[in-house]
């Protein structure tokens, strides 16, 4: 196992973790937004790390590689980058609608924690009870 | 307000997220890292790294695959932005007034200039990277949010500018109907809706060619522009 992939894949290891581990204990809803979205960075990772191939270059033919040729076996898979970019776009699409969603909360509660909707309660009373 | 750190909720937690990460390793210690699957005679890349550069004459296969031979699917990603935008206006109209009591501190004067200075060269810059989203990395969605990114900064810096969301709204209709109208063309002259129609014309790796692609980008890198503009213009809150 080469120093590359235990890089890559130890950080995609650590980011699913700790998104998981946010999202199921935390109870703030900035902080269970970001949570999402590192989970999400894990993935995306993941799906990239997938097409990489060990010395290749990035898929874009230039000069140095000659436009005529054919590119095969100089650079790396460029369908799990394109997936990933479609990925990253619908993901900011739904931390968007998310984050706005967590401004309402505030507005209408005037807190960020989850506490009193877990329960159908938002009278700050009958959590108490 | 302190978040207080509960045991009970955190422990299961772990446990499951260390579980999820086990599972992760085992399902991809196989596959093997950096080997090269793509060179397989029949995997689909291989046929995109084969044929895009006669096919499409975009010397980027990234935004070859994402323009030319996924265009529907960028069309439907397009599509999901503009709801998400559609959808925080409506959610936005239906708050309560947010707090204005507290009045944001006036920004210095060398913020100020600083901003008038930067902003041009930022809008310039994600004006850069759409147009030539065939040719070098990056593309209309990336150039679109570099320049999202730049009047974010005028609108941290200029807290008293009223984004107008009516421009805003118009130049993304317009983006994303000439996205769609070249996908008629495409359907009218070659039979295949967003279809590269004069994908031959001028010379690969030329800011002239790959055809369709670059209108297609500028489309986007507009429509994404106007888009996130509007969405961090929404969630600085006051204005509905």
């Amino acid at each position: 196992m080469e120093v590359t992939e235990l890089v890559v894949y130890g950080s995609i290891l650590l980011l699913a973790a700790v998104g998981i581990w946010g999202i199921l204990s935390r109870r703030n809803l900035i902080k269970l937004i970001l949570s999402l979205t590192i989970l999400e960075t894990a993935v995306n990772l993941l799906l990239v790390s997938v097409g990489y191939i060990s010395g290749r270059s990035a898929p874009i033919v230039n000069g140095d590689t000659g436009l005529d040729g054919s590119p095969i076996g100089e650079i790396v898979d460029p369908l799990p980058q394109a997936l990933v970019l479609t990925a990253i776009v619908i993901g900011l699409a739904t931390t968007a609608i998310a984050l706005i969603v967590a401004v309402g909360y505030y507005r209408s509660t005037g807190t960020l924690e989850l506490k009193s909707w877990s329960y159908g309660l938002t009278n700050e009373k009958e959590v108490r009870k | 307000m302190m978040e207080r750190y509960d045991i009970h909720r955190s422990i299961p937690a772990i446990l499951l997220a260390l579980l999820v990460a086990a599972t992760i390793f085992y399902a991809f210690v196989e596959v093997g890292f950096g080997e090269p699957e793509v060179d397989k005679e029949d995997s689909v890349s291989n046929r995109f790294i084969s044929n895009s550069t006669q096919e499409t004459g975009s010397s980027n296969f990234v935004t070859a695959v994402v323009v030319n031979y996924r265009g529907f699917d960028t069309l439907g990603e397009v599509t999901v932005l503009f709801l998400a935008s559609a959808g925080m206006g409506a959610i936005v109209s239906a708050l309560p007034a947010g707090d204005k009591r507290k009045r944001p501190i006036p920004p210095s004067l060398i913020l100020t200039a600083g901003t008038r200075l930067v902003l041009p060269l930022i809008i310039l810059f994600g004006a850069y990277v759409f147009v030539h989203g065939h040719l070098s990395p990056g593309g209309g969605f990336q150039g679109g949010v570099i320049i999202a990114s730049g009047l974010l900064l005028y609108i941290v810096i200029f807290p008293e500018w009223k984004a107008p969301h009516k421009a805003l709204a118009l130049s993304e209709s317009l983006a994303g109907l000439s996205f769609a109208g070249i996908g008629i063309i495409g359907l009218a002259v070659g039979g295949i809706f967003l279809d590269n129609v004069i994908s031959g014309l001028g010379e690969a790796g030329m800011l002239v060619s790959a055809g369709l692609i670059p209108l297609i980008y500028i489309a986007i890198g507009i429509k994404v522009g106007a888009e996130m503009t509007g969405l961090v213009a929404r969630m600085k809150g006051g204005d509905a």
